[in-house]
């Protein structure tokens, strides 16, 4: 065995072992716990005490037993070492410990002699300590944003830390965030128009965009490849250069503050990325099948009615979803636009309650919960139609 | 045959690709067109309405005769700055009643009182008197005679299409704004925010490239940031990062890690010192770039991913026979794969950073040190109410992504294609 590899082994084991129970320790801290201390230094010097126990136990008893009775005394030690804490929380303690000597399954005496061992160590330990660190960074704020949701302003000024949920409380005490917004700000509202604006740019924008997309995909004309170019720069194209113009035509023109409006802007940015992203897939069609219905003697509306739209439904359907959040997440448009909260979007109705220095924080995050589930929801079940969207496209924000 | 069926394709193509691209015209590219005329024009928010003529029209009995009333006209330029030519005024008085004493410049004919105003300057006023009566002695209707709404209408100039021009705006965009300083904010944080973005996105699609349990969750789990509304996000990490009571800075204070809270988006600049050296570090701008990568590393991730996936795994296979350590197969099997998609997002989320306005704004508003171009924009054309001048700052916009777009073409265009 190399020493070198070794001590890698250790420090980089233990390392990632004290990272995950400090962000365990942290989530407790969020569920009211008082911990005052990370204890970095001592987990930290455990954790090498138990990879090295780990490692030299070696295959002598089984596997299963080892991880046991190690996270068990592991846990033990820990109990012993911290302020008083709760069962759960050394529950909790034990389960990493126990997820984490499985992962060192495969190091033993033997695997530290193999070559480049200390950058394979290395890797695999950043893989899974960047898996942790990406899901803790990534789902934290959402996390923050549902549990605020449920608290008083007083509760949290009291103790910022303390998000635990009181499930004691009848329901309508715990939703009574969600409550308001609807009874006193309208959300309900809110979220009509916001359906409605986002499924109508979804409607309008494919009504123009697959007979375009079909043109630049399908058919010979004079200025095809200046248009296909324009397609990629005009969506390079920022909002906030359209805005002042847009803002003063649609002031003399009445437009402001309409629904009508805004379905216009939005149709009208989104239209280059639906056209480029149905037009590759048009593509892809193959021909012949079209000639088989130019044949039967279809027009061109025939051919795209009946041939190209019912061939390509999941090219269309990630375009639709596309659009669809790309107008329920739009903001810089509603803020300039819309100034009476007769016809408020649901992103500029958060945005003017925030405006009120006043407006409890719960009720804020209340409101931003229903803006994102929506959308996430959308994304978690449709993943594999976006994702592919996505990518094809190459995306517009 | 052949020509007049392409002749038939062309008018095809035509019909259908023209409703798209008209609606895009007028949408996109006439308001940059536009914006151009409009920032060589002093004019400001409150001027761009078309002027027009206006009246309030109230009713008063004058005695006890009822059959008397006097009808005061509040008449009105609802501009400030112009003139309206031509006012014209028309009103309705029910049967059997008719005016008395009429204004010279009216005139009564088959129950219209019809008026002739000329021209009203710019804030002009005036209480325009008609005193009508019912030539049978009966009582006139209050009612009936306000229900009548008068008519006016009015020439005017719309103040957007006159053609008196100014180079102000643009001495004012250069001289008087803090124009480098806004420049180099604004490049600072496309740069750190594009950068930072692309190598967490390296990172993220290294990590799920391998074969782990629960990958696809993981792919769903790092896109949300990407997916999610910003307005919901940043109000989320405003309250996160809130020095008062904020989870962030009562972590930090809890575990002893900081004494006092940081306002990480109220506060310009921090001292730090490394190694001896002070510096002064951009805070509330280093947070907003974290916020914008914490919000784009996915889409890099996204299509580094795809390209990783598209590696043939038979290269890898080869390096490992070759006894080829892990960091030897990532610098020169996986970085070479990756560097064509890496240049183009470069330039993609480069372009998108420089334009970014919703994070920055919804974060601190600008303040802070964090005034980027687009916030500039807004903060002219909308805060100061000086249209003109948000022109001319997008104007500038537009001919620095101009010349972004002209270096991408040359340089990575043609690499472009062949991915």
């Amino acid at each position: 065995m190399k020493f070198k590899s070794l001590a890698i082994f250790l420090i980089i084991s233990s390392f990632f072992l004290t990272c995950i129970l400090s962000i365990w320790k942290i989530m407790a801290t969020l569920q009211g716990l008082s911990f005052t201390n990370l204890n970095v230094t001592p987990i930290f010097l455990i954790g090498i005490l138990l990879s090295l126990a780990f490692v030299l136990i070696g295959n002598k008893i089984n596997h299963l037993i080892k991880i046991f009775s190690i996270s068990f005394i592991f846990s033990f030690l820990y109990f012993y070492l911290n302020e008083a804490s709760p069962y759960w929380y050394i529950l909790g303690v034990f389960l990493i410990t126990l997820f984490f000597t499985n992962k060192l399954k495969k190091y033993s005496t033997q695997s530290l002699k193999e070559d480049f061992i200390s950058e394979k160590i290395i890797f695999d330990f950043i893989t899974l300590f960047g898996i942790v660190f990406f899901a803790f960074v990534i789902l934290f704020p959402f996390y923050i944003m549902l549990v605020t949701s449920f608290k008083t302003q007083i509760a949290l000024l009291v103790n910022p830390l303390d998000f635990s949920l009181d499930f004691t409380k009848s329901l309508a005490e715990l939703f009574k965030s969600y409550f308001v917004i609807f009874e006193t700000y309208n959300f309900g509202r809110y979220i009509l128009i916001s359906s409605a604006v986002s499924i109508g740019t979804v409607i309008v924008t494919l009504l123009f965009a697959i007979p375009a997309a079909y043109a630049v995909a399908r058919l010979n004309f004079f200025g095809k490849n200046f248009l296909s170019t324009s397609i990629l720069i005009i969506y390079m194209f920022p909002a906030i250069v359209l805005v002042i113009p847009l803002y003063t035509v649609f002031s003399q023109l009445g437009l402001r503050n309409s629904i009508f409006g805004l379905l216009i802007v939005y149709t009208a940015t989104t239209l280059p990325v639906a056209i480029y992203m149905l037009q590759g897939y048009f593509k892809s069609i193959p021909k012949e099948i079209e000639d088989a219905g130019i044949m039967d003697g279809q027009n061109w509306f025939g051919i795209i009615l009946k041939i190209i739209i019912p061939l390509s439904l999941p090219a269309i359907a990630s375009v639709a979803l596309y659009v669809f959040m790309i107008a329920w997440n739009e903001f810089l448009f509603s803020l300039m636009f819309l100034d009476s909260p007769k016809s408020f979007t649901l992103s500029r109705a958060i945005q003017y309650l925030s405006g009120d220095a006043e407006t409890p924080r719960q009720y804020l995050m209340a409101g931003s919960v229903i803006v994102t589930l929506p959308v996430l929801f959308i994304f978690i079940y449709f993943e594999k139609y976006l994702v592919s969207g996505l990518t094809a496209g190459s995306v517009k924000e | 045959m052949s020509d007049s069926l392409s002749k038939l394709e062309k008018r095809t193509a035509y019909t259908l690709v023209l409703p798209a691209v008209l609606l895009v015209f007028a949408i996109v590219l006439f308001p940059i067109f536009a914006n151009v005329w409009i920032s060589f024009k002093d004019i400001e928010l409150k001027d761009i309405r078309i002027p027009e003529p206006r009246a309030k029209k109230i009713v008063k009995s004058i005695s006890e005769n009822q059959s008397e009333l006097k009808i005061i006209y509040k008449l009105r330029n609802s501009s400030l700055i112009q003139e309206i030519r031509n006012v014209k005024f028309q009103d309705k008085v029910p049967t059997n009643v008719s005016p008395i004493n009429l204004d010279p410049r009216c005139n009564f004919q088959s129950k219209k009182i019809v008026c002739n105003f000329g021209n009203w300057q710019a804030k002009y006023r005036e209480n325009f008197e008609i005193t009508v009566v019912n030539n049978k002695g009966e009582i006139i209707d209050k009612k009936i005679i306000k229900s009548q709404k008068p008519i006016l209408s009015g020439k005017a100039d719309n103040p957007l299409l006159t053609t008196n021009f100014t180079l102000e705006n643009f001495k004012k965009v250069f001289y008087e704004n803090n124009f480098v300083e806004l420049l180099l904010t604004t490049f600072y944080f496309t740069f750190f925010g594009t950068v930072g973005a692309i190598i967490f996105g390296i990172l993220a699609a290294q990590l799920v490239n391998q074969n782990i349990r629960g990958r696809t969750y993981m792919r769903g789990i790092l896109l949300f940031p990407y997916v999610g509304p910003v307005v919901a996000l940043a109000y989320t990490w405003t309250l996160l990062l809130d020095p008062n009571s904020g989870t962030l800075n009562a972590l930090l204070i809890n575990f002893n890690i900081i004494e006092q809270p940081i306002n990480l988006l109220g506060q310009k600049y921090i001292t730090m010192s490394i190694l001896g050296f002070e510096f002064k570090l951009r805070l509330a701008l280093t947070t907003v770039i974290f916020f914008e990568i914490w919000r784009y590393f996915p889409l890099a991730f996204l299509f580094i991913l795809a390209r990783l996936q598209a590696i043939p795994q038979s290269l890898y296979e080869a390096a490992e026979v070759d006894g080829a350590s892990p960091i030897q197969k990532f610098i020169h099997i996986t970085l070479p794969q990756i560097t064509a998609i890496i240049s183009i997002l470069f330039m993609i989320r480069f372009i998108w950073n420089f334009n970014k306005f919703e994070d920055i704004f919804l974060l601190t508003g600008g303040a802070s040190g964090t005034r980027t171009l687009p916030i500039n924009v807004y903060q002219q054309g909308f805060a100061v109410s000086d249209i003109g001048m948000g022109s001319a700052v997008s104007i500038v916009i537009v001919m620095l992504l101009l010349s972004f777009m002209v270096i991408y073409f040359r340089l990575i265009g043609k690499r472009a294609n062949e991915v």
